[in-house]
């Protein structure tokens, strides 16, 4: 089988144990970066730090600014990338936060840049603890939004998100998120090429969007007025909404020559499902597991995982999910004062036309186990959690 | 704190006067030698790079700044240009007034896209994608707000990281873009809407921020003042910033006839005296070594600078008399520091206005 699996790779692949945060190090790395911009915060420190190590070692030939404030890292990641360079900068929470207002900036110029989010929750209280908080408020941006289950899709998706973002077709910055500890900081094994080489082979760097070229001046960041702003960002708009065939394509051809592809969504168990739970991130085994634990006593249950929620994957949750009678999303993160408090449950809801499940867990990185999952698809199957309603997994004095 | 005159004297819990430190720590006095105050001559281009057509104000002194700016650095210069009037008069879509590459991110950032720029620069022509023997001139050409305020910490990390940046700060001293706010660089007594001359309180109480000598307190092999008013001086700043081998930073001081409030036909006179008074020195520091370029044998009343614009309309003659105490303090800094009176004393026998071309 191994072997089998082995011969339908076209590349070689080594076995290896790496964190999440360094396995994006080493995919970054392999992508040859010209420009990396970082500062320090927790999760995602490791990330650079490995980064630094890379380009002091002479392993990577590219310039490491060590900036003084998130806010430098992607302004100077946008000059990088606007003067030709292929980028690199990761941060997590409140440096996400302090790096906003260049963030749909970053897609207005039509930047391909790439960034790792290793996630975790907003500040107050201070928590440098993994939830989506971060990540959620990307989503009004134009930024193309990946989030990892593992440390090996993590890899993977690095190597994607460039070859992406820098097609033609597309232009656009691209987030690379995983969870906070729970992905970051745990070690696990995962396959990378050989040879580095092939990494570069696949995503080579297009150098084809507009830049600053002293033989060919162009002007980036103009002013426009109400007379050309909505002309000029739709064409951003436009470029997100086709993302989504290049995503797919760029993943399946990834697995054709890396072995591994993970789609928009990834299925489990859903042809016949009567209920299925939505979820993202590293739950997703613990979601699978408490789905197995639901089949075992009867109950037709299947599970979904989002990987990208930005293009949204509109077509691929009606042809999935039409179908399933009861749907919870579990959401990581609040959508404060919002018509259902998890932010994907307001759109999966919206996707579907109806309305469905929804509860929070892991806010603040709470504990979780698959125990607990069980109990939530449970309730929602037998009809005592309401659809249109938020309860809570973990949450003393919470709802469930 | 007895130059609190007037208003000034009735807030003194509000103000100081300034102690304005000239001498930095291994900055030292450049020698007198013969032909210091003399520019080496050098011929600027025909060829335009910062075009007409642009929607700056009438006698905004921005494009005399930028024009000759582009002329010294020439065609191989990438522009950043952070939020500011220069960039919103010079690049409307679809219009555009630079003949060179340019970019314009955000208000707080021109530091940080800068250090980004030059280093992708670095890098591609280490991988051969741009010829290594090229010399690429990246410039930041920010207002005071977006170098002195909210640009204030990109602009420190750049020059602290040393990227080869030249950094040139047009100070019209508020946010005139806005309409004419307060910024760090507003001088001691001007209206300003954030601080508007109010029956207590006679205008702004701060002092312009020294962002000269805080750029030299990084120990950048280049900073200077300039003064748009005294052209040759400006342009040899220009050529020795882009010679300098590590992160230059020009800080030059830039009438703008709404904010100031002066006939547009004064905006170089409105300039010329301000170093005609003192209240603007032009200098230089080349490698830790201090200069004064500009000297003034006598000073004219800083009321001659004042009296022409609005924007200090309001004050009353004993007021001004403590502006004038300001303008004394710094100027004796400078004369202890240079241990000679390169700024003389005033003479109220000048004439405000020089008559042209005696």
């Amino acid at each position: 089988m191994m072997q089998a699996t082995l011969r339908e790779r076209q590349i070689e692949q080594k076995r290896i144990a790496l964190t999440g945060n360094h396995a994006v190090a080493l995919a970054v790395k392999m992508a040859r970066p010209e420009v990396i911009a970082a500062y320090p915060i927790t999760p995602q420190t490791p990330v650079v730090e490995r980064l630094a190590e890379y380009v002091n070692n002479g392993e990577l030939d590219a310039e490491f600014i060590p900036v003084e404030s998130e806010h430098s890292a992607m302004s100077a990641v946008i000059g990088a990338s606007a003067a030709g360079a292929r980028t690199f900068t990761e941060t997590s929470s409140q440096g996400l936060g302090h790096m906003y207002e260049n963030l749909p900036i970053a897609v207005g110029m039509r930047l391909p840049i790439v960034m790792g989010v290793a996630a975790r929750t907003y500040s107050a209280p201070i928590n440098v603890w993994g939830d989506y908080g971060d990540v959620m408020s990307m989503r009004e941006l134009g930024w193309i939004i990946y989030i990892a289950q593992t440390a090996q899709e993590a890899f993977d998706t690095v190597v994607q998100a460039y070859r992406v973002a820098e097609d033609a077709r597309v232009h656009l910055p691209v987030v690379v998120a995983y969870d906070g500890f729970w992905t970051s900081h745990v070690l696990q094994p995962l396959d990378v090429p050989a040879d580095e080489e092939e990494v570069l082979k696949f995503a080579p760097i297009t150098r084809n969007w507009v830049r600053l070229d002293v033989d060919n001046p162009t002007q980036l960041g103009a002013v426009g007025t109400p007379e050309w702003y909505w002309e000029i960002r739709w064409q951003a708009v436009e470029a997100l909404r086709n993302s989504a065939k290049v995503i797919e394509e760029v993943d399946v051809e990834y697995g054709r020559r890396f072995g591994r592809s993970y789609g928009l969504v990834t299925r489990y168990m859903l042809e016949d499902a009567e209920v299925a739970v939505v979820a993202y991130g590293s739950i997703f085994g613990l979601v699978k597991k408490a789905v197995d634990r639901l089949r075992k006593e009867g109950i037709r249950a299947g599970a979904l995982r989002l990987r990208v929620i930005r293009p949204w994957p509109t077509w691929h949750l009606q042809k999935y999910l039409s179908h399933v009678e009861k749907v919870l999303v579990i959401d990581r993160s609040i959508n404060h004062g919002g018509p259902q408090l998890g932010p994907m449950a307001v759109e999966v809801g919206a996707t579907l036309g109806r309305v469905i499940h929804c509860a929070l867990a892991t806010v603040g990185m709470r504990a979780i186990d698959s125990d607990m999952i069980y109990e939530a698809a449970l309730k929602t199957h037998k009809g005592l959690w309401v659809a249109g309603e938020t309860y809570t997994v973990g949450l003393r004095g919470g709802y469930e | 704190m007895s130059e609190a005159r007037g208003r000034f004297g009735g807030i003194r819990e509000k103000i100081y006067i300034r102690r304005h430190h000239i001498t930095l720590p291994g900055v030292k006095i450049a020698e007198e030698y013969p032909g210091l105050y003399e520019y080496a001559s050098f011929e600027l281009p025909q060829e335009e790079f910062f075009l007409p057509g642009h929607g700056l104000c009438a006698s905004c002194t921005i494009g005399v700044i930028a024009r000759h700016m582009l002329k010294v650095l020439g065609p191989d210069t990438i522009v950043v240009n952070p939020t500011g009037c220069a960039e919103v008069s010079t690049v409307v879509y679809p219009r555009g007034n630079w003949a060179v590459p340019w970019i314009h991110v955000a208000f707080g950032n021109g530091g940080a896209v800068a250090s980004g720029i030059e280093a992708a620069i670095k890098a591609l022509k280490r991988r051969g994608v741009i010829d290594s023997t090229r010399k690429i001139n990246v410039v930041v050409f920010a207002g005071d707000g977006a170098t002195a305020d909210i640009g204030f910490q990109a602009l420190s990390g750049m020059l602290e990281r040393g990227h080869r940046v030249i950094y040139v700060m047009y100070d019209n001293e508020g946010y005139m873009n806005t309409g004419i706010q307060r910024s760090g660089t507003t001088p001691f007594g001007a209206s300003t809407t954030t601080a508007p001359a109010g029956r207590k309180v006679p205008g702004n109480v701060t002092h312009k921020k020294p962002m000269a000598l805080i750029a030299a307190a990084h120990g950048i092999p280049y900073v200077a003042t300039a003064n748009p008013a005294y052209v040759h001086d400006m342009v040899y700043k220009f050529k020795k910033a882009a010679e300098a081998d590590g992160p230059s930073f020009l800080h030059i001081l830039q009438s703008c006839t709404p904010g100031w409030r002066f006939e547009p036909k004064y905006a170089i006179r409105v300039l010329e005296l301000a170093t005609e008074t003192g209240y603007w020195v032009n200098y230089e520091i080349d490698r830790g070594e201090f200069r004064v370029t500009m000297p003034v044998p006598k000073r004219k009343p800083v009321k001659c600078f004042l009296q022409l614009q609005g924007r200090f309309r309001h004050l009353k003659p004993e007021e001004v008399e403590t502006i004038q105490a300001v303008v004394d303090r710094d100027v004796a800094e400078i004369n202890k520091a240079m241990g000679r009176e390169v700024i003389g004393p005033v003479d109220p026998s000048l004439a405000c206005i020089t008559p042209r071309g005696k």
